[in-house]
């Protein structure tokens, strides 16, 4: 079959470390598909196209923009303290391929 | 549609786990599609999967094509890989491409780049969202014109020229891997480089009229090792639309998608309309509806009954015991189905051999299933490819054949 060209992301060579102390959100040109597991992420920038695999992890990327750092909103959308490492690291790879942006704290 | 496929008890779409596994049980809208515009072509390559060549005078209107982009803006299909036929040909092809774009769908088309003169490759390197594939298949003349047909190998990188000139970005050369072809990767990828685009390689599958010359174009198993070593060592930098993934079987997996995507997460929409399970699927048995009845394409991806079959795991047939199964997953379906094979046992190319051996102990009775949706040319086409020998096109008068044929000079 004819599928998609789903190879690996790449990373700018001038990219930051991702710092979850500061205000973050889903990037203005990226659009979140509902898919019975999470949702389809495209980014009509870079047209790089990505899967978030759980609904949580849906509802925090939503949340981001609404609070002052990832810890804030991992709490507000009642991810269980223990899983906060996996979930930075999940938004870490999402800020890479610039899913997620860096938001001028307001 | 009867049942072709085996079996599949419906099971529960599990929580978490990997990614590939979820697209077992399929999305609520394809990732992307493959929408061919036109069965019309100028060629009449030896192997084309869609059997083209002559228009069907019941393709989609403009205005039926303009509402299905709208759906498929709706669906948030985000982009489409257009093709055909040769989808430039279609008079309306400009502004359905700009339809597209200016409704969110993002388009990749393929085409032999018959249309693509210097204003063509400028107003493409103007447009933001659009991608342009070039097919060639062969990084010669000799090679490339042998399917493609006389001239076309020209035509190709006239194509290629104009659009490295108007400084178009990221477009691509895709080529089908054929035996003929296999051992010019490495010029192919060269090639490709002389231009600042990006080389595509695909699998040569025995649709559409690739039925008729699969036996004598498909990779040797020797030359499938090869392509694995050398997606393996060239894979970052070459795309593949997935199609390898067969190849997984003789190790490390390649990278993409290693499973069949058919009704779960890609589907083919044809010239007239009719939605089936993929690409290289043209046949009654892989139909799934048509996107001008009540509900259109939403309706058939969500509700047709052969993608529901389609979207769930195999659990059973021959390869399910073999080590290698969750590396190929058995292949690609429609490689089986039109070489006769059974669609729950070994691709014809299992890297494992068990392929060979199947196709070896197919009743030699066997009528390998055969489309009943052909557009080929009926006439001789100007530069027919040459694979299955030089057509037979008797002279229409004595001296076309020789200027002094039948002159009697004694």
């Amino acid at each position: 079959m004819t599928g998609p060209d789903t190879g690996p992301v790449t990373i700018p060579a001038d990219e930051l470390p991702f710092d979850p102390s500061l205000p973050w959100q889903k990037s203005p040109s990226v659009a979140l598909r509902p898919e019975p597991f999470g949702a389809l992420v495209y980014h009509f920038g870079n047209r790089k196209l990505s899967f978030l695999k759980s609904q949580p992890l849906v509802a925090v990327v939503k949340a981001l923009g609404e609070h002052p750092d990832v810890p804030s909103t991992l709490r507000a959308c009642d991810v269980p303290e223990a899983q906060h490492p996996a979930y930075v690291t999940a938004l870490a790879t999402l800020s890479r391929s610039q899913m997620i942006t860096r938001r001028d704290p307001s | 549609m009867t049942a072709v496929l085996p079996t599949r008890a419906p099971t529960q779409r599990p929580t978490g786990g990997k990614l590939i596994d979820q697209f077992e049980y399929g999305l609520d809208a394809p990732i992307c599609l493959t929408w061919e515009l036109t069965y019309a072509c100028n060629l009449a390559c030896a192997h084309c999967l869609s059997s083209s060549g002559r228009r069907d005078p019941r393709e989609l209107s403009t205005a039926e094509a303009e509402a299905v982009i709208d759906e498929l803006q709706r669906m948030q299909v985000f982009y489409v890989n257009v093709g055909g036929g040769e989808p430039t040909v279609r008079p309306d092809f400009w502004h359905l491409l700009d339809y597209a774009i200016g409704h969110d769908v993002g388009v990749k088309f393929s085409t032999n780049g018959v249309k693509l003169n210097k204003a063509r490759a400028a107003q493409l390197a103007r447009t933001d969202y659009v991608d342009v594939q070039i097919s060639l298949d062969g990084a010669t003349a000799a090679v490339n014109d042998r399917v493609r047909g006389v001239g076309s190998y020209a035509t190709a990188i006239t194509a290629l020229e104009n659009l490295a000139e108007a400084g178009m970005k990221d477009f691509k050369v895709s080529v089908v891997v054929t035996r003929e072809n296999a051992g010019q990767l490495d010029a192919f990828k060269a090639l490709t480089d002389s231009f600042g685009a990006q080389l595509r390689i695909t699998r040569l599958r025995p649709s559409g009229r690739g039925a008729d010359v699969w036996d004598e174009l498909h990779p040797t198993m020797a030359q499938q090792k090869d392509l694995y070593q050398w997606l393996l060592a060239n894979g970052d930098g070459v795309l593949t639309g997935d199609s390898f993934f067969h190849l997984s079987a003789f190790g490390e997996a390649l990278p993409g998608l290693n499973l069949c995507g058919a009704g779960r997460v890609v589907c083919l929409i044809d010239p007239v309309g009719d939605v089936y399970a993929c690409p290289f699927a043209i046949h009654e048995n892989f139909l799934a509806g048509n996107v001008r009845s009540p509900g259109g394409f939403q309706t058939v991806w969500q509700q047709s009954e052969l993608f529901a079959d389609l979207r769930n795991p195999q659990t059973g047939g021959a390869c399910t015991k073999c080590q290698h199964f969750d590396s190929c997953r058995g292949g690609c379906m429609a490689a089986k189905f039109f070489t006769g094979l059974p669609l729950d046992g070994p691709d014809p190319e299992c890297v494992q051999g068990y392929g060979e051996s199947a196709l070896a102990a197919r009743d030699l009775e066997l009528v390998t299933p055969k489309s009943h949706i052909d557009h080929s040319h009926k006439g001789p086409v100007r530069g027919q490819p040459t694979l299955l020998g030089m057509p037979a096109i008797p002279p229409a008068k004595i001296c076309d054949e020789s200027p002094l044929a039948g002159l009697d000079l004694r």
